[in-house]
C-alpha cells in the first residue's frame, strides 16, 4: 500500500464518490482524503466507511494535514466557481490537480490522445473537459491522425437523470468547452458540440455520434482501423465504451455511433457520461503517479 | 364553441419550421418576399431561424443556405409592422447566438426545451429578458407528459422570466381534448399576466381543431404556417386558421385575402414536394414522433433499404425527443442488419 501515490478527492457529490470507489481499486494511487462541505453528505459517510479521512469544512479543512499525510495529487470534483481558489491553494503546496469541473484553467486532457504530453512536463493542473469530450474527442483524433479533418461535430445524448443542476444551469459551458476540445485535442480545424437530454424510463445509456468532414476523400480502411484501435484504447479504462455502428462513409462525411455504459460503482450504469469522466480522471492520475513515483518497481 | 370577440395573435412559422421540408435551403429573396408579404397581410409575428433554432447549422440537422444572421439582417429591417422572432434550443444554440439575434433586431426570442427539461432554459430565458425582448418558453413534445407535469415545467419557465409559455405538439399527436386539458390547466395555474400559446403540427389533420381548442381554453398565441410549410405534414395552415377564426368572429387583424395570396403564390412554389399527410407523416402523428425526423427517415430509408415507417416507429419506441436526428441513421443501420440476419436465417 505504502508505495502508491497518495491522493485527495475534493468534492463528495456523485462524481467525487464514484471516483473514490474507482480509486480504491487502483494499483497506482491511494485515496486518503475526501473533502466535502456538507457534514450529512452520503459521499462523506461512504468515505469514512472506507477508512478515509474526511472533512466537511471544504478544502481548508484538509490543507493543514496535506503535508503530513503526503498528499501529492488532488481531484477537484466541485464546481468551476470553486476551482480557481482550489487550484491556487493546492498549486502553492505543489499538489498536482486533476480538474473535473468545467473551469479549464489548465490544458485539456483526453487520456488516449494527449495524456502523455502532460505527464513529466511539469503540468500541475489538467482539465478533463466534459463527459461529451471524453466520449467523442478520441474518435475525432482517430480520424484526424489519418488525414486532416476540416470540421467535426459531436452529438451527445444523455439520460435526464444523469445531468445535474450545475450542467443544467450552464449548458452553454458544455457546448463551448466540448467544441473547443474537439478542435484543440481532436485536431479538427473547426468543432461543434450538441447535447440532447432524454428523460426516457428506464434511462438510456449515453449515446454519442461523431461526424467528421475530412478535407479530402476519406481513406476508409485506414480510418476504420484507426477508430477500432482508439475504441479499444478507451475501453481499457471504460469497459462500457462500445462502437454501435460505423464508421459510415458518405462522401467526405465520416460518422461513428458510440454508446457508453458506466461501471455502476456509485453512479448507475446508464450514467456512462459521468463514469467516463471519473474513469478518465483516474487514468490521468495513474499516469502522473507512475511518473511521480519514478523508480517504483511494480 | 364561442370565440366571438376573442383576440388571437397569429405567429407564422413558414420561414423557420418551413426550413425543415426545404432542407434549410430557402433563399434570402424568398425569405424577404414571404416575410414582406406576411407583414403586409398584417401577420403580427413571424419566425426566422434555422429549423432547429439559432446555431442549428450542422451535419446533424443540415447546413442552411445562409446563416441565421444573414437571414435576420435581410428580413428584420424590411418589416413595417410585424415583429420577427428567433427560436433557440439550449444545447444547440448558445447565448452568443441569442445576443446576435437580438442585435439583428428580433423582437421576440422563443427558448425551446423538451417538455421535461425546462431547467436548461433558465440562462437563455433570463438573457432574453435582460436584453428586453418579448420572451417565450416553448415546451416541446408536450404530449409525452401529463398536464400536471407540464404545469410544473411551465412554472419553471415562468419563474425564469418567460412572458408566454407554449404547449407545443411537436409530433402532431394530440387530439383536441389533449390540448384543452393542458391549456386549461396552464391558464388556471400560471400567473394571469403570463400568456399561453399553442404550436401544432398537422400530422393527424388536427392543426385547426387543436388550435381552436387551445383558444377556447385560454391560449392567446397560435402558431401556424402559410400554406402549412413546416416539418412532418406541416404546421397548422395559417391562412385556413385565419379564415376559420374570421368566420367565428375572433379578432386576428389579418387581411385574409392577402394571406391566402402569400401562401398560394409565394410559399407553395417553395415546396420541394407537397406538404401533405403521407403515410410517414401520419406515422409521426400516430406514434408521437418528432416531426422533423420525417425527411431524415426518408433519406436513411433510401440509403439503407429499410422502410421509413419502420424507422419512425422504432424512433417512437425508443422514446426519442427533438434533436435526436443522429439516431435515425443508427437505427436504420440496426434495422438493416436485423433484416439481413433474418434473411440469412430464412
Amino acid at each position: 500500500m505504502s508505495d502508491k501515490l497518495k491522493v485527495a478527492i475534493v468534492g463528495s457529490g456523485n462524481i467525487g464518490t464514484d471516483l473514490m470507489y474507482k480509486a480504491l481499486r487502483s494499483e497506482w494511487v491511494q485515496p486518503v482524503w475526501v473533502v466535502g462541505v456538507d457534514p450529512g453528505s452520503d459521499g462523506l459517510a461512504r468515505a469514512r466507511a472506507a477508512g478515509l479521512k474526511t472533512t466537511a469544512e471544504g478544502l481548508d479543512g484538509m490543507l493543514p494535514h496535506l503535508a503530513a499525510d503526503g498528499v501529492r495529487l488532488a481531484f477537484d470534483a466541485t464546481s468551476a466557481h470553486a476551482h480557481a481558489e482550489h487550484a491556487r491553494k493546492l498549486g502553492e503546496r505543489n499538489v498536482v490537480v486533476i480538474d473535473l469541473t468545467p473551469a479549464a484553467l489548465g490544458p485539456y486532457c483526453i487520456p488516449p490522445v494527449n495524456l502523455a504530453a502532460h505527464v513529466g512536463t511539469g503540468a500541475m493542473n489538467v482539465n478533463m473537459v466534459s463527459c461529451g469530450g471524453q466520449a467523442t474527442v478520441p474518435i475525432v483524433a482517430a480520424v484526424s491522425r489519418v488525414q486532416p479533418v476540416a470540421y467535426a461535430e459531436i452529438v451527445a445524448t444523455v439520460a435526464s437523470k444523469s445531468i445535474g443542476p450545475g450542467t443544467r444551469q450552464n449548458i452553454d459551458e458544455f457546448t463551448r468547452t466540448t467544441a473547443r476540445a474537439v478542435e484543440v485535442v481532436g485536431g479538427a480545424k473547426r468543432g461543434k458540440a450538441i447535447i440532447v437530454i432524454n428523460p426516457a424510463e428506464p434511462p438510456l445509456l449515453m449515446r454519442d455520434t461523431i461526424h467528421c468532414l475530412t478535407e479530402t476523400e476519406p481513406d476508409q480502411a485506414a480510418i476504420t482501423a484507426s477508430v477500432h484501435a482508439m475504441v479499444r484504447e478507451v475501453a481499457r479504462y471504460v469497459p462500457g465504451y462500445v462502437l454501435k455502428n460505423g464508421p459510415v462513409f458518405d462522401g467526405r462525411r465520416v460518422t461513428v455511433f458510440m454508446e457508453v455504459a458506466g461501471l455502476g460503482d456509485y453512479l448507475p450504469r446508464y450514467a456512462g457520461n459521468l463514469d467516463i469522466m471519473t474513469a478518465a480522471a483516474l487514468r490521468t492520475a495513474e499516469q502522473f503517479a507512475q511518473h511521480m513515483l519514478g523508480g517504483r518497481s511494480s | 364553441m364561442n370565440l366571438v370577440g376573442k383576440h388571437v395573435v397569429l405567429h407564422d412559422m413558414s420561414l423557420r419550421d418551413g426550413m425543415h421540408p426545404t432542407q434549410h435551403q430557402i433563399t434570402l429573396q424568398q425569405m424577404i418576399d414571404v416575410a414582406t408579404g406576411l407583414d403586409e397581410a398584417g401577420v403580427p409575428l413571424l419566425e426566422v431561424t434555422h429549423g432547429d433554432g439559432l446555431g442549428g447549422a450542422s451535419i446533424n440537422y443540415g447546413f442552411p443556405l445562409h446563416s441565421d444572421e444573414e437571414y435576420l439582417r435581410a428580413v428584420v429591417p424590411r418589416m413595417k409592422r410585424a415583429r420577427v422572432s428567433a427560436l433557440q434550443l439550449p444545447g444547440i444554440g448558445t447565448l452568443e447566438d441569442l445576443r446576435m439575434a437580438v442585435d439583428c433586431g428580433v423582437g421576440c426570442v422563443r427558448v425551446a426545451t423538451h417538455c421535461t427539461e425546462a431547467d436548461v432554459s433558465a440562462q437563455h430565458i433570463g438573457m432574453a429578458r435582460k436584453l428586453g425582448v418579448d420572451t417565450v418558453g416553448f415546451l416541446m413534445m408536450a404530449h409525452m407528459i401529463t398536464p400536471e407535469q407540464l404545469l410544473v415545467q411551465a412554472r419553471l419557465m415562468e419563474s425564469y422570466g418567460a412572458q408566454t409559455v407554449y404547449c407545443t405538439d411537436s409530433a402532431g399527436y394530440m387530439l383536441p381534448d389533449d390540448v384543452t386539458v393542458r391549456i386549461a390547466l396552464l391558464r388556471a395555474e400560471l400567473r394571469p399576466e403570463t400568456g399561453i400559446g399553442f404550436h401544432g403540427h398537422h400530422n393527424m389533420a388536427m392543426g385547426i381543431a387543436n388550435s381552436l381548442a387551445a383558444i377556447e381554453a385560454g391560449a392567446v398565441r397560435i402558431d401556424g404556417s402559410a400554406a402549412g410549410l413546416g416539418a412532418g405534414a406541416g404546421n397548422t395552415p395559417l391562412e385556413v386558421m385565419a379564415a376559420v377564426l374570421d368566420r367565428m368572429g375572433a379578432v386576428t387583424g389579418v387581411d385574409l385575402a392577402r394571406l391566402m395570396d402569400v401562401a398560394e403564390e409565394l410559399v407553395v412554389p417553395m415546396m420541394d414536394t407537397p406538404i401533405r399527410i403521407d403515410r410517414d407523416a401520419l406515422t409521426l402523428g400516430y406514434a408521437g414522433v418528432y416531426s422533423s425526423f420525417l425527411l431524415f427517415a426518408k433519406r436513411a430509408s433510401e440509403r439503407y433499404g429499410v422502410p421509413s415507417r419502420d424507422i419512425l416507429v422504432e424512433m417512437g419506441r425508443r422514446r426519442t425527443v427533438g434533436g435526436q436526428e443522429d439516431l435515425i441513421e443508427d437505427v436504420a443501420l440496426d434495422l438493416a442488419r436485423a433484416r439481413k440476419a433474418k434473411a440469412t436465417q430464412g
